[in-house]
């Protein structure tokens, strides 16, 4: 295994200016891996295991049925409605990230069917804003509970976020009321959320929706909290403990149900989904 | 005590109180200088209060002196009794809660509760409450809904707390509780932003059928100087960041997240604290009255229709 490593670093170097992207350091064991063999692997590192984080594309597809997605998220567009600027105008880097990742917010997904259970799937998306939740991101999130209820799926999101975006203010900060209280209507009719938390879920998402799952679980390892460890070191002036506010750590303090390996994921799910709405296994498959 | 921006109204008030009394000390007649001084006041006043920048505003709802939950507790409403506890760990000194009476009617009211000596603030955390406080308030809610009367909650805090032992005994899931159950309520909800609205720590006890804010008080997803230490690398530019986050009660009542604005004395709450909650009175009065006629199922729809309806998006 070392040799093997060594060879890819050499390799790593030798063509880095033509092929940078080709190859990526696992940022836990610094391993440099082929960029291929690793999407292979769900973004997991084959050398120590670590989870990095994968592009929402990538998590709808290991999630859904093959064939039964069909995107519903898309038509509702982020506005600036404080014409907020700091250093850089939000209107600004809202087109940025809108260039950079093709979508109008940090959100996308669609309906489908998890192991013949149809469902609504929503996955945050980090690499937009940071997956921040303003205006369009509750909407997304409101209106897929709202359709799930009113179509007999489960609701199933995948946060990664985070927090409120600072750019909307107390706008931002209503969509925490507005997607809990969304919820209710699969409460009404007896339909199933499923809350996964991934590497980072913190803040105002972590604060709302996403801590309301029938069942939550968490990828291995994800940072997920209330204040990020940065403000919380600056309160209390000293070190955080070593795996404070990662899964393992909020598994051991009753805050969820299991931590799930991604390469176990889609079969947990399944199995959950399957035991909390048996009609719609039945129908749906 | 004196904010900066307060500093030449206090030292043109005092003034005039020597001059007075060396007038009447001396027995001469000085009405003319004093009524002079007096217009001069009178327009300084006028000028420095109605032209407040977004972040004088943030420093008046901090004030020493202001009306915190208590105040309101002991003058807006009677016979409070104070119930402690979360029955499952401890009593969160920040939060305080209890039975009251308002214009004769049962009602259950939770509110931050911030100190004002330092002393004191210790003692209650700076207003910024643990996983305890907010267990405590749903507490409340159930209390309220068991009996049937009107939930109001007092919101004054900088957000809630953000330390180790808040993590490790979930501070995000009860702050997400906390706003799913008084989502629930089946009486009616009011909720009062006093001070200091600190985002998620305010927004767990603000899901109220109608929401009130006093004239100086500031509701926003983060305070401005963590605003401006994250967005502007230096927490010095608080004051910018509070004019970009549009955090005071005009701005938010233009953007639809409160009902009413709570007129506060010229000078702030913290000058005229009994006209101050005088005004409150009145207004949670109005606010309440048209809420008791609706039914359980009617309280529900209306909050529902409230919080979905908030946010802005370009297209739909």
């Amino acid at each position: 295994m070392a040799l093997d490593r060594l060879f890819r670093r050499r390799r790593t170097r030798g063509g880095g200016r033509d092929v940078p992207e080709l190859w990526l350091k696992c940022p836990a064991c610094e391993a440099q891996i082929y960029k291929k063999d690793l999407e292979a692997n769900l973004m997991v590192c084959p050398e120590c295991g670590h989870h990095l984080r994968m592009s929402v594309e990538q998590r709808v597809a290991m999630l859904v049925d093959e064939g039964s997605f069909e995107q519903t998220t898309g038509s509702v567009k982020p506005a600036d409605p404080l014409s907020f600027s700091d250093t850089e105008p939000y209107a600004e880097r809202l087109r940025r990230y809108q260039e950079k990742t093709g979508r109008s917010d940090a959100i996308y997904g669609g309906t489908c069917t998890i192991g013949g259970v149809p469902a609504l799937l929503l996955v945050m998306d980090y690499a937009f804003a940071g997956g921040s939740m303003g205006s369009a991101v509750g909407e997304e999130l409101a209106r897929g509970a709202e359709q799930a209820a009113a179509q007999g799926r489960a609701f199933v999101t995948v946060a990664a976020s985070g927090g409120a975006r600072m750019q909307e203010s107390v706008l931002s900060l209503m969509q925490m009321a507005k997607t809990t209280m969304a919820l209710d209507r699969l409460w009404e009719k007896r339909l199933p959320y499923v809350s996964i938390l991934t590497d980072p879920t913190t803040g105002g998402v972590t604060a709302s929706f996403a801590a309301l799952g029938d069942v939550i679980l968490a990828e291995p390892g994800a940072l997920i909290g209330f204040a990020g460890p940065r403000v919380i070191k600056q309160t209390i002036r000293q070190d955080l403990p070593e795996g404070f506010q990662r899964s393992e750590f909020l598994l051991q303090h009753g805050m969820l149900d299991q931590v799930v390996p991604r390469a176990e994921l889609r079969q947990r799910l399944i199995q959950v989904l399957s035991l909390l709405h048996p009609e719609g296994a039945a129908s749906g498959a | 005590m004196a904010l900066e921006f307060e500093q030449p109204i206090d030292e043109l008030e005092a003034r005039i109180r020597e001059l007075r009394e060396y007038a009447e000390e001396q027995g001469v007649d000085l009405s003319d200088e004093i009524e002079l001084l007096e217009n001069k006041l009178e327009r300084l006043q006028k000028e420095t209060f109605s032209n407040l920048s977004r972040w004088q505003r943030v420093q008046l709802a901090r004030a020493p002196g202001r009306p915190t939950t208590l105040d309101v507790l002991e003058n807006v409403f009677s016979d409070f009794v104070e119930l402690h506890g979360d029955r499952a760990v401890a009593d969160d000194p920040a939060i305080v809660a209890g039975l009251a009476r308002f214009e004769g009617r049962s009602v259950v009211v939770a509110g931050h509760q911030k100190g004002r000596t330092t002393k004191e603030n210790i003692h209650r955390n700076f207003g910024m409450p643990h996983p305890e406080g907010y267990r405590k308030a749903m507490r409340m809610m159930d209390l309220a809904d068991r009996f049937g009367f009107p939930f109001i909650s007092l919101i004054d805090t900088p957000g809630a707390y953000p330390g180790i032992s808040a993590e490790e005994r979930g501070q995000a899931w009860v702050i997400a509780q906390s706003i799913q159950r008084m989502g629930r309520l089946r009486v009616p909800a009011l909720a009062v932003i006093l001070g200091e609205g600190g985002s998620g720590g305010a927004l767990a006890i603000g899901v109220g059928n109608r929401v009130l804010i006093m004239e100086n008080a500031w509701y926003s997803v983060i305070s401005p100087e963590s605003c401006a230490a994250i967005l502007w690398r230096d927490a010095a530019q608080a004051a910018e960041a509070a004019e970009a986050l549009k955090l005071t009660a005009r701005d938010l009542k233009e953007l639809g997240v409160v009902d009413r604005i709570v007129p506060e004395p010229r000078g702030g709450a913290h000058r005229q604290p009994q006209a101050a909650l005088a005004e409150l009175r009145r207004a949670i009065a109005a606010e309440l009255e048209p809420l008791l006629k609706l039914s359980p199922e009617e309280l529900l729809r209306d909050r529902y229709r409230r919080f979905r309806e908030m946010g802005a998006v370009a297209q739909s």
